[in-house]
């Protein structure tokens, strides 16, 4: 062994740590209690040269004083507790480099007791090393530590078959092992890089080949490490910013939050989720930057001003203007749960994922993945136990597929203030975001609108009708309807009150609400175009981003057509007494009174009910509406 | 991105978490190195200026270089700043080794403030590699309504879904700089020009590496007398950081008892 030791890699020491810029790998070491994880660490800091003068001297007097032989996990076990029961209580770090890199090395206990901060650590990391006991083979935890490795998405790791040189580094006993891992992890799902025998108190297979072991023809453990590629940012996914904040610098507003996914420049346009305000980047602000950034990209923290007036709040997310889906209030999850009491359906938590937050059910516990430390009746999830699990929240939340966009597809539940597990996506029902559209097959529709124009002898599309309360929209939008079927025409009248009646009963007059409403009716608004219909929307819509929204929802035959009159005329026709309840302050949130109507930019087509007869008026759209819809495809 | 950019990034962001989620909020600014480059993240989290006050736990026994730097960065830097007088030595335990009572001073400074203005959040910039105690810490650390630090029972932190709430009657720690190495930090400080504490460069063969009170920290044999002289002089040491602190030498455990009972 001593020639082992001998030959173990000193590394060259000019070389400053990150000269490359490259960040020090994270990478975590786990496996069952006294398999060997910190003494294979402290062996690791020896063999690389990592220790700092006089440490080893200190690790043999502190070995010495407890009557043991030299202690490498006393280089990791720091607490007197640890160094006393021979046991690792909490994840450490510490720092070691190969000739390719520099590791940052998480040390993460593995008594079960402890199974919240071994997957605090192993969290943290980007690799993993599973240390297994060549003599006792696969414990409890490796189990665990396995399927804990796998939920938290750990793709880079390696299993070491530690003290090898309690059974005579059999090549047999490696054999039965490498099969028994190999199932273990067959039925995961998951897959390990490489399988090492090592011994980690004399360094066989750690830094150089081992002489015991001459059978073996892999790589030494530090070998597979090094050929392990870094995680990249996600700067070619899709935009994900969630809000961390909004400060107010002088007359600006600026939102706050570490870019996850994708990235961003000035003049960019985006969507605000929930609600799907659209606006454009106007600036960056950076302070002490000679020249303030114009482009930023994932891992990037920024604060950024749109050039309008927009909602966001912590919890949002900037996405890109295209995102389809907005947030949904139900989430499938992989959870690990580390309550003090089994998990049962009908539990109610705190789920926080990103900076968003909200109270949620437990609906469903479903298949349980490993069971947890302790007894659980079925459809109930024991301490340290992992299970598919349905969560009902109580308003909606934006969420991604862990599978396909990491970052905003996990987080954490939390119990009267302590955090009681870890979950990622596994599905995002309804409505909420998907990274991209992969989770949603929509159907083709048989009938084809061309068939359907020939049907209908007319084309089909949305005209949307916004302007002030009382400028005549439903009233416009009714007797043209009615003169267009008189003429045969499908046509379909999708008004702002009955809506409000029915499918957005659950809406209120918040922004957020607004947003909401006009986002439904667009939708809907599309299906009946879809099947041939002429729809005639009659909705304030007061923001010039609710018809930009309602135009990208519907698409081409979308026709934005401002019905005006001046605010005075309104509140003089009042047909339903509503200027008079706002102007007595009964209505808060009033469009025109109390909040504000942005006129169109360029409309379509413009109705100006104060100078045209009311005859004029309806003539006028109905024309409109038949010159779109004789139009040829 | 390079790992700095990378670093900045994280730490911007578990400043911005902190401020969203744990008020009042104060920082904690040592006059090191490390706390100068903390506020130095702070005023690019918070856009150039830093909302909560800064807490120096003075003991009146600083470098006259120390409280110069003090007086002429809290002004330049326009920072709200906390000097409250540390307890006197009689009142700290008698029980501790000697170097250690005037770092448990500092813990009674905190827990004065702690008591006098309520915080919720304390943000400390502390660093894993620095000592092995720290290595062990959370990014957001809970503690109960003495200040003590249960190191048996961590809240688990899963990737950076941080969920800073402060106990019943306690309040979070909050350590941007966790991540950071010794290196990283002076690589900032060179990147970003920061003004630091001139003991840090070497005079007449001699300088600090680590800066506490006058009587408990040692300088050491350098002629680093700029950045890049101490960048070179750390990529070739061997020696720990801490090694001219006195108190983390007492005994073995003489640091994790000062951490234990609220030291930062």
């Amino acid at each position: 062994m001593t020639a082992v030791l001998a030959q173990a890699a000193r590394l060259p020491d000019a070389i400053p740590a990150n000269a490359n810029g490259e960040a020090p790998l994270p990478i975590v070491f786990v496996g069952h209690v006294d398999h060997g994880k910190s003494t294979l660490l402290g062996r690791i800091l020896h063999d690389t040269d990592s220790l700092p003068d006089g440490k080893l001297a200190e690790l043999r007097a502190i070995s010495a004083k407890r009557g043991l032989e030299n202690e490498w996990s006393f280089a990791l076990d720091a607490l007197q507790i640890e160094r006393d029961q021979g046991i690792t209580v909490d994840t450490t770090q510490v720092w070691f480099r190969t000739r390719r890199r520099t590791y940052r090395a998480i040390d993460a206990p593995g008594h079960a007791e402890f199974v919240r901060n071994m997957a605090t650590g192993a969290s943290a990391a980007a690799a993993a090393v599973l240390v297994v006991d060549a003599k006792q083979g696969i414990g409890e935890q490796t189990r665990r530590h396995a399927a804990i490795l796998d939920l938290l998405g750990l793709k880079r790791v390696v299993v070491a078959v530690n003290k090898m040189d309690l059974v005579d580094f059999a090549q047999s006993r490696f054999g039965e092992l490498v099969r028994e891992i190999g199932a273990l992890f067959d039925a995961l799902g998951g897959a390990v890089a490489a399988i090492v025998p090592i011994a980690a108190r004399t360094g066989d297979n750690i830094a150089t080949r081992s002489a015991a072991m001459p059978w073996y023809r892999g790589a030494t453990l530090l070998d597979v490490l090094d050929g392990f590629d870094a995680p990249k940012p996600l700067s070619d996914g899709p935009l994900r910013l969630p809000v961390q904040d909004v400060y107010r610098r002088g007359d600006k507003r600026f939102v706050v939050g570490r870019i996850e996914s994708g990235r961003l420049a000035v003049g960019d346009g985006i969507r605000i989720v929930p609600g799907g305000r659209l606006a454009r980047v106007a600036e960056f602000h950076d302070w002490n930057r000679t020249t303030p950034r114009t482009r930023a990209e994932a891992g990037e923290s920024v604060a950024i001003a749109f050039d309008t007036e927009v909602f966001a709040e912590r919890g949002s997310w900037i996405t890109t203007p295209d995102t389809s889906r907005d947030a949904g209030d139900v989430l499938r999850v992989r959870l690990l749960w580390l309550g003090a009491e089994a998990l049962a359906p009908g539990k109610v938590l705190r789920v926080a994922l990103g900076t968003g937050q909200r109270e949620a059910k437990i609906e469903r516990i479903g298949q349980v993945i490993e069971p947890g430390h302790g007894t659980a009746k079925p459809g109930t999830l024991g301490r340290n136990g992992l299970a598919s699990v349905d969560l009902k929240l109580v308003a909606p939340i934006a969420a991604d597929s862990f599978a396909e966009l990491p970052a905003t597809g996990r987080g954490i539940v939390v119990e009267n203030g302590r955090v009681v597990g870890g979950f990622v996506v596994e599905r995002a029902t309804d409505a909420v975001i998907a990274a991209s559209e992969k989770l949603i097959f929509p159907t083709d529709d048989p009938i084809d609108a061309a068939a359907r124009h020939r049907a209908n002898g007319h084309r089909a599309g949305v005209f949307w009708l916004t302007g002030l309360s009382g400028a005549g929209k439903s009233t416009l939008a009714q007797a043209a309807a009615r003169r267009l079927f008189e003429r045969g025409r499908q046509v379909r009248i999708l008004d702002g009150d009955d809506l409000r009646n029915g499918l957005n009963a659950d809406l209120g007059f918040a922004p957020e609400d607004r947003d909401e409403n006009v986002r439904r009716t667009a939708h809907v608004a599309r299906l009946f175009a879809q099947s041939g219909f002429l729809v005639i929307v009659a909705l304030i819509s007061p923001l010039r981003t609710h018809r930009d929204l309602a135009r990208k929802v519907v698409g081409d035959d979308f026709h934005e057509i401002h019905i005006q009159a001046d605010i005075d005329a309104c509140r003089q026709r009042d047909p339903k007494g509503l200027y008079a309840r706002a102007d007595a302050g009964k209505i808060g949130g009033f469009t025109g009174v109390s909040a504000p109507y942005e006129d169109p930019a360029s409309p379509d087509f413009a109705l100006d009910t104060v100078a045209l007869s009311p005859a004029e008026a309806v003539d006028r759209l109905v024309d409109f509406v038949e010159t779109h819809a004789a139009r040829a495809r | 991105m390079d790992d700095l950019d990378r670093l900045e990034a994280d730490s911007i962001h578990i400043l911005r978490e902190a401020y969203a989620s744990l008020r009042p909020l104060v920082m904690l600014w040592s006059l090191g190195k490390d706390s100068n480059a903390m506020i130095w993240l702070a005023r690019k989290a918070f856009l150039g200026e830093v909302p909560f006050p800064v807490a120096h736990l003075d003991t009146g026994l600083e470098f006259p270089e120390t409280y110069a730097f003090r007086e002429r960065y809290a002004k330049e830097w326009g920072l709200k700043l906390i000097d409250d007088a540390c307890p006197p030595i009689e009142e700290v335990d008698p029980n501790l080794p000697p170097n250690s009572r005037l770092a448990a001073r500092k813990s009674l400074g905190l827990r004065q403030a702690l008591t006098r203005h309520g915080f919720k959040g304390v943000i400390a910039g502390i660093r894993r590699d620095e000592q092995a105690t720290r290595a062990k810490e959370r990014v957001f650390s809970p503690r109960g309504a003495d200040g003590a630090w249960d190191f048996r029972d961590q809240p688990p932190e899963f990737w950076d879904s941080y969920h800073p709430a402060p106990p019943q009657d306690g309040h979070v720690r909050v350590h941007p700089l966790l991540r950071w190495t010794e290196i990283d930090v002076w690589r900032y400080i060179q990147r970003e020009s920061i003004p630091v504490v001139p003991l840090y460069f070497a005079k007449n063969g001699k300088r600090y590496r680590s800066l506490g009170e006058i009587g408990i920290t040692f300088p050491i044999d350098s002629d680093a007398a700029d950045i890049p002289s101490i960048l070179a002089e750390l990529a070739a040491t061997r020696a720990p950081e801490r090694a001219g602190r006195a108190m983390d030498h007492d005994s073995e455990d003489a640091f994790e008892r000062l951490r234990a009972t609220g030291y930062m």
